[in-house]
């Protein structure tokens, strides 16, 4: 601030003395120059010619030097001035001693053809005591014995001087002028910016959390009002922090104590209905079957209380991510191991796939492991019998799993819908399954709580990718995915006559155009992608295509399937 | 021999159902509702072991936990329906050896029990030695006892466990998940924050500065391991 004025100001000021200080010089010049000419030129010239005249009949008269000396001491009078006069030829001139040296052609000649004065500034050394600035005046004059040129040269070297002076002044004036002003600066900047300052540091400590921060108030100007209305909305943002901690707090209590209330009574019925499965074979079969369900019925109902309390913890915003670093290789193998008389039951292999290097990243190990155990779940329970492909990869401070099923897949906009709570694929699917149906809620909030990516991909009959992704670090700004969220090996039944959408999708069971997709997708060119990339009817089916050609080095998977899937940014 | 169990829980339901399973598991247990009184059943019982609610009446369940175990190395087993870390964190920091969240299964919890109950089965005479020169323990392990420099350490028997396990195999190194089996006898890995609370406890009482350990060495990523001289 004061350096920018300092230096704006100095600028100006030395424009300014420049101007006024070559101003005067002119102007001192042009007083003298005046003032030569009216009070001495004018007059004297006219006396010297005359004097000249009836002085001296011929240029060969040898008291001619003696003569001009007698004139020029008569009308030189008290000036400064140095008076010459020299005659027209210069073999005379010579002859008499009558030469200025230094004296340049030009402003002979000009004195030569000019009626009057002719006027210049010369650096000439006249006296021998120097070269100095000469105003100089010129006529010509026509006498009877020959032409002559008449020339007075005033000193200016006292004028110099003087605009010296005066520009020395101006100049300490200007500086003075500009330190003055860069001090006034200073004390207003400080009067003004100190209370800015005090309002950073004190909005930085409320956002450091010490909400009672707040300012001085003293006097009644703008600054005064300034700091008036910081401390009003400190103080509503204070309220309100302290009011939304109060909820948050409330809630927990609330969540901890229902969870204990609830907790301690089930498990009493928890044993109790265990005792009796265990003895079930001595009643008859109604009873039998009535302790089997309620055993069955108890397991849905102490996961389902155990993920609403999940829930309203991430609702009330408490969960706490309890970050380590982990080989996520064997956390996948082991949830894969756990999950295998679940997998083995419904006839589904789970694959695994592995990079050759271990991947560590620091996540919360029973988050990460509670996401895989539903993704995997999840995969096995809607796999049809089909493979299910679980695949690791990390690259650039990321890490995904993908997990891959054949099963019927997600219906076009199920992808987003999935992760809702209490979302059924198909309400009157039965529900032969013990899903809660807040899996892929809990697993979406695990994944934001890591600062992760859970999104999903799904077509109908072609079975659905679940990708998770996570940062390696964290805290760190997940940019991109190492895996696509598209699966490598799915090929869109792509027909290039357009038919009604409906009639193509390849249901299950319809083994046709099952057939038919798979024989596209054995010979999948990119002439034919971009062939059916043409009829706009056809949205969706051209976001897959695009993305189904495969990724050419160095080129983002994660850019191409940006646009789909629902990202649960954070 | 039948373990003498003493279950420190104010729900009166809970309390006799436990008890039920508890007979019929071949244990022999004993109640108390609320924390004033537990500690003194603790001195007159003198259980095997102890299944204790950590939301108590009275004295808190971690105070019941810590009065408990400045007496004795009996394993504790906290009942919790909390499953927050720092409700975990927290009871196992005040001395507790395992915990199981409610609702259990009968089951799992006799067989919590049962794990911690496990002991003294192998006998061979076995002395271990790691740790730096300036720090030096040494572990008898059929007299359960462990020197610091020739100092007696105090562990718990779980304590003493975790330690035998890393110094039965110096340099190599656990994961958290083998120390669970080992140590714990979980066969599927449990809560790994089970290991991290008691290599901190062990570190308490061996380590110089626990905060730069020389004898319990953490492997950034993997788990932990003993560090020799």
């Amino acid at each position: 601030m004061v350096t920018i004025t300092l230096v704006t100001s100095g600028v100006l000021v030395a424009t300014f003395g420049f101007v006024v200080g070559g101003l005067i010089t002119e102007g001192l010049i042009d007083a003298k120059t005046k003032n030569a000419k009216e009070t001495i030129v004018d007059k004297g010239s006219e006396e010297a010619f005359r004097q000249l005249n009836s002085l001296i009949s011929n240029d060969n008269d040898p008291l001619l030097g003696a003569s001009v000396g007698e004139v020029l001491r008569t009308i030189r009078g008290r000036e400064s001035a140095i008076v010459k006069i020299i005659p027209e030829d210069n073999l005379v001139a010579q002859r008499h001693g009558l030469t200025v040296p230094g004296l340049p052609d030009e402003l002979r000649e000009a004195v030569r053809r000019t009626q009057g004065f002719s006027e210049q500034r010369l650096n000439l050394d006249i006296d021998g005591s120097g070269t100095k600035l000469y105003l100089v005046f010129g006529r010509q004059g026509t006498l009877t014995w020959g032409d002559v040129q008449l020339y007075y040269f005033f000193p200016l070297d006292e004028v110099v001087e003087q605009a010296f002076l005066v520009g020395n002044i101006v100049t300490i004036t200007g500086i003075a002028l500009v330190l003055m002003l860069g001090l006034v600066v200073y004390i207003v900047t400080r009067m003004v910016v100190r209370p800015v300052r005090v309002a950073a540091r004190t909005a930085q400590r409320l956002s450091n959390g010490l909400l009672d921060q707040r300012m001085e108030v003293s006097g009644e100007d703008d600054l005064a009002a300034l700091a008036a209305s910081f401390n009003q909305m400190a103080e509503n943002l204070q309220r309100h922090i302290l009011r939304l901690e109060e909820m948050s707090r409330l809630q927990r209590r609330f969540t901890s104590d229902v969870s204990h209330e609830l907790r301690t009574p089930l498990t009493t019925v928890r044993m109790a209905a265990d005792l009796i499965f265990n003895t079930r074979d001595e009643f008859d079969p109604a009873m039998a079957r009535s302790a089997e369900l309620l055993q069955a019925e108890l397991d849905r109902f102490e996961s389902l209380l155990a993920e609403l309390l999940e829930i309203s913890k991430f609702d009330a915003g408490f969960a706490a991510l309890d970050a380590e670093p982990a080989n996520l290789g064997p956390l996948i193998e082991r949830v894969v191991a756990r999950l295998s008389p679940v997998a083995e039951r419904a006839g589904v292999a789970v694959e695994v796939d592995l990079p050759a290097e271990p991947v560590v990243a620091e996540v919360d190990v029973r988050r990460v492991e509670r996401i895989l155990r539903n993704l995997i779940g999840n995969a096995i329970e809607h796999g049809e019998g089909k493979s299910v492909k679980v695949r690791l990869a990390a690259r650039d401070g990321a890490v995904a799993v993908t997990v891959r099923d054949h099963g019927v897949g997600l219906k076009s906009g199920d992808e987003k819908l999935v992760f809702n709570r209490f979302w059924r694929a198909d309400p009157s699917r039965a529900r032969h399954t013990g899903g809660t149906g807040l899996g892929l809620s809990i697993s979406s909030e695990d994944a934001r709580l890591h600062g992760g990516w859970l999104e999903a991909w799904g077509e109908p009959g072609q079975g659905a990718q679940f990708r998770l992704t996570v940062p390696a670090c964290a805290g760190d700004r997940l940019v991109s995915s190492p895996l696509r969220l598209v699966p490598t090996d799915f090929r869109p039944p792509a027909v290039a006559e357009p038919e009604p959408r409906s009639t193509r999708l390849p249901v299950r069971g319809d083994s046709a155009v099952r057939a038919q997709s798979v024989a596209r997708a054995q010979t999948p060119s990119r002439a034919e992608s971009a062939a059916t990339k043409e009829p706009a009817a056809q949205p969706d089916r051209d976001i897959a295509l695009e993305r189904d050609t495969e990724p050419e080095p160095g080129v983002e998977p994660e850019s191409a399937a940006v646009g789909e899937g629902s990202r649960i940014d954070v | 021999m039948r373990a003498r169990v003493l279950v420190v829980d104010d729900d009166p339901a809970l309390a006799e159902m436990l008890g039920i399973v508890l007979r019929s598991e071949g244990f022999l247990p004993s109640f108390v509702a609320d924390g004033e009184r537990a500690l003194s059943a603790f001195r007159e019982a003198r259980p095997d072991i102890v299944l204790l609610d950590l939301m108590l009446p009275g004295m808190s369940g971690i105070d019941v936990c810590r009065a408990i175990r400045a007496e004795a190395g009996v394993p504790i087993v906290m009942l919790t329906a909390k499953t927050d870390t720092v409700d975990v964190v927290l009871g196992l920091e005040s001395g507790a050896d395992d915990y199981v969240v409610k609702p259990f299964k009968p089951k799992e919890l006799v067989a919590r029990m049962r794990a911690r109950l496990r002991r003294g089965e192998d006998v061979a005479p076995e002395m271990l030695t790691i740790g730096p020169g300036g720090n030096q323990i040494t572990i008898d392990v059929p007299a359960h006892t462990v020197l610091r420099n020739g100092e007696e350490v105090k562990l718990t028997p779980l304590e003493f466990d975790l330690l035998v396990a890393l110094a039965r195999k110096p340099r190599q190194v656990f994961t958290r998940e083998v120390l669970l089996e080992q140590v714990w006898g979980y066969r599927h890995a449990a809560d790994t924050r089970l290991v991290n609370v008691h290599v901190q406890r062990l570190r308490a009482k061996i380590e110089p500065d626990p905060e730069r350990p020389e004898v319990i060495l953490t492997v950034r990523g993997v788990g932990y391991k003993a560090g020799t001289a």
